[in-house]
């Protein structure tokens, strides 16, 4: 018989082990990336220098100097659009779901769903036929409508989800001492559902940030970051790709650390 | 503050098939406390949201004074209300939370905070001003609540449960409180309840509603001592009223109530009231504290005698509950004070018949 001490001791170890296994199969690759986008050239291929020890910035400046930097900004512009036209269309949708009963309401849910049941490469060539038509080919406006199609249902379903959150009582209250329908809407639910709106917009950009097969199918020479990544650093040495890859990871790193910190402390007051 | 009489016309509020109001008239005086009574699902609170504004009503009319309110948005009709759930707004601290509707109201600066402090005092919160209400109790959130309320000197006061969700104790000391606070500033009131003791001791009038429509209304004592119908009779009073159907009878030239495992004597002019039931049925109310076992009968009681035997007894202190076997049929009995009964043993019941009640069987209305 095994003791009940031993089993407790080896329950944590078998605990911790996993832990660290599944921290490790994360975190290396992330780390990895970083350490080569920085190490010099000498230490990246010298076969005696497994941890690089030297570090520069050369590659990240070839990197732009290959054309990062409008890149970026393109990035920037078609996430904000992204953000920008997903939330006008979508807040309205989840208050709606999480409000009013209406006939249909989860056939309509469930149809929201299923848009996004359709792989995008069906679409991808329809869309771009489309595009030529409407002029929108290789404008950033046309890629952050496309991301927009791609959001909307998660917007949707999210912020439906947070408004529901928000007691109802709160609204009428406040229409009782005073406010509009509106007026509630504005000074009373949407500033409790601020935090929840502020994770579900962070999640979109990044999703916007990510996508790289519509943002390389349509455009050409107004590409996005990991459709330029994909068609330029993927052609040069391997240490440009790990710096692209740096490049591409550290929004997501900085908002994810940001908004842990922030969404804990608003929640905190939100929900009692 | 304005004097303001509300008055509901012909009020029907349906909920797709179901018809949560179905009809319903009521007029409330200024100043008055009145009470919606009734259980879960009469349509009290739908009632009571009509008058707030939250619910449109399907068909009739709203009245403030003259005015006719019916399609008014909420924050136009001069109401304030008191949510079940309290709903104070967890964003904003205690002050903000009361100061806010005046705020809205563009009431000066000065005077709000003279408000504030006069309604925080009023309900005892003066020290909780400066917190958020998650720092609070269920008691204090109430208390900011009707703070809230009473700051913007409403026209109609409404309150939905409000004291439903709190502990027994607290309760009861929130109802007296309420009460004298509602009296202190005479601001027209009506209460939605389903706690009857609620209802009989804070309200001026009661309207007891069932099926989404008003059964009654009345004074406290009226709706006690002259149930109108007997959803009136069984749903006031604890324990409920003892309900026995029966058949008027006449026999040599005296009235009967026959129950078949007893018979009660009526005086003559209960006689007359049911000689057009006569040979029919119809039913006999009696509440269990109109009832006494023979020995412990007060000296002006007077009645007829049933015997019986002691079926169960629930002794709670200040009065002991004895259900008691006739025949077939099982009457409780309510005595003030301890007593002991043994299970088993006969029993004669005195019923004092200045307060028995006759319901007729088909409308359920009171005859007597």
């Amino acid at each position: 018989m095994v003791s009940d001490v031993v089993k407790y001791y080896l329950r944590r170890v078998v605990f911790y082990g996993l832990v660290t296994v599944s921290v490790l199969w994360i975190l290396t690759p992330i780390v990895i990336a970083i350490l080569y986008a920085f190490s010099t050239t000498h230490d990246y291929y010298s076969p005696k220098v497994v941890i690089p020890t030297h570090f520069t910035l050369k590659h990240i400046q070839e990197l732009l100097a290959l054309g990062a930097g409008p890149a970026i900004m393109n990035s920037i512009i078609v996430a904000s659009l992204t953000i920008l036209f997903s939330f006008v269309l979508g807040l309205p949708a989840g208050y709606a779901f999480a409000r009013y009963a209406f006939r249909g309401k989860d056939s309509i849910k469930l149809l929201i769903i299923g848009l996004r049941m359709f792989p995008i490469i069906i679409i991808a060539v329809p869309l771009v036929t489309l595009y030529i038509r409407l002029g929108l080919n290789d404008t950033l406006l046309g890629v952050a409508l496309a991301h927009t199609s791609m959001a909307l249902p998660f917007v949707i379903l999210i912020t439906s989800s947070i408004f529901a959150g928000v007691p109802t009582e709160l609204e009428e209250a406040g229409m009782i001492f005073g406010l509009s329908r509106w007026g509630a809407f504005l000074r009373i639910t949407l500033p409790l559902a601020l935090p929840g709106l502020a994770a579900a917009a962070i999640f979109t950009f990044i999703m916007s940030w990510n996508e790289v097969f519509m943002a390389s199918v349509l455009t050409l020479t107004n590409r996005t970051l990991p459709a330029f990544i994909l068609t330029s650093a993927m052609a040069a040495p391997d240490f440009i790709k790990f710096a692209a890859s740096f490049i591409m990871v550290l929004p997501a790193m900085i908002f994810v650390f940001i908004a842990r910190r922030y969404l804990i402390a608003m929640w905190g007051i939100t929900l009692r | 503050m304005h004097v303001v009489n509300v008055r509901l016309e012909n009020l029907v509020k349906r909920f797709g098939k179901t018809v949560a109001v179905n009809g319903i008239n009521l007029e409330v005086k200024h100043g008055e406390f009145i009470v919606l009574l009734g259980p879960s699902g009469c349509g009290k609170t739908t009632t009571l949201r009509c008058i707030a504004g939250l619910e449109k009503p399907d068909e009739g009319r709203i009245y403030f004074n003259e005015r006719d309110v019916t399609y008014l948005p909420p924050k136009d009709r001069n109401v304030s209300m008191v949510f079940q759930s309290y709903a104070v707004w967890p964003h904003m601290k205690v002050y903000d939370n009361i100061a806010f509707p005046l705020r809205l109201r563009k009431v000066p600066k000065d005077e709000i905070d003279r408000r504030v402090k006069w309604a925080a005092e009023m309900l005892q919160i003066s020290e909780l001003l400066d917190r958020y209400p998650h720092q609070l109790s269920g008691g204090q959130r109430q208390r900011v609540a009707v703070a809230r309320a009473i700051v913007v000197e409403p026209d109609v006061l409404l309150m939905d449960e409000p004291l439903s969700n709190l502990d027994a104790l607290l309760r009861v000391k929130m109802r007296s409180e309420l009460k004298k606070l509602q009296r202190r500033i005479k601001v027209t009131t009506i209460y939605v309840t389903h706690d009857q003791v609620e209802a009989m001791t804070m309200g001026d009038k009661i309207a007891v509603m069932n099926a989404g429509r008003i059964q009654q209304v009345g004074t406290p004592e009226e709706i006690y001592l002259k149930p109108a119908n007997t959803f009136v009779a069984g749903f006031v009073g604890t324990p409920q009223m003892n309900f026995v159907d029966v058949t008027v009878v006449s026999e040599g030239g005296k009235s009967y109530l026959d129950a078949g495992d007893f018979r009660i004597e009526v005086s003559s002019d209960v006689a007359e009231a049911l000689k057009d039931y006569e040979g029919k049925g119809v039913i006999l109310g009696i509440r269990p504290e109109h009832m006494y076992p023979i020995e412990l009968a007060p000296k002006n009681v007077k009645g007829p005698t049933i015997k019986g035997v002691v079926d169960f007894v629930e002794a709670l202190g200040s009065d002991t509950i004895v259900h008691v076997r006739v025949g077939s049929k099982l009457l409780v009995v309510k005595v003030s004070g301890s007593h002991h009964f043994t299970l088993g043993s006969d029993i004669v019941v005195m019923l004092d018949i200045s307060k028995m009640h006759v319901f007729d069987k088909s409308s359920t209305k009171a005859i007597i």
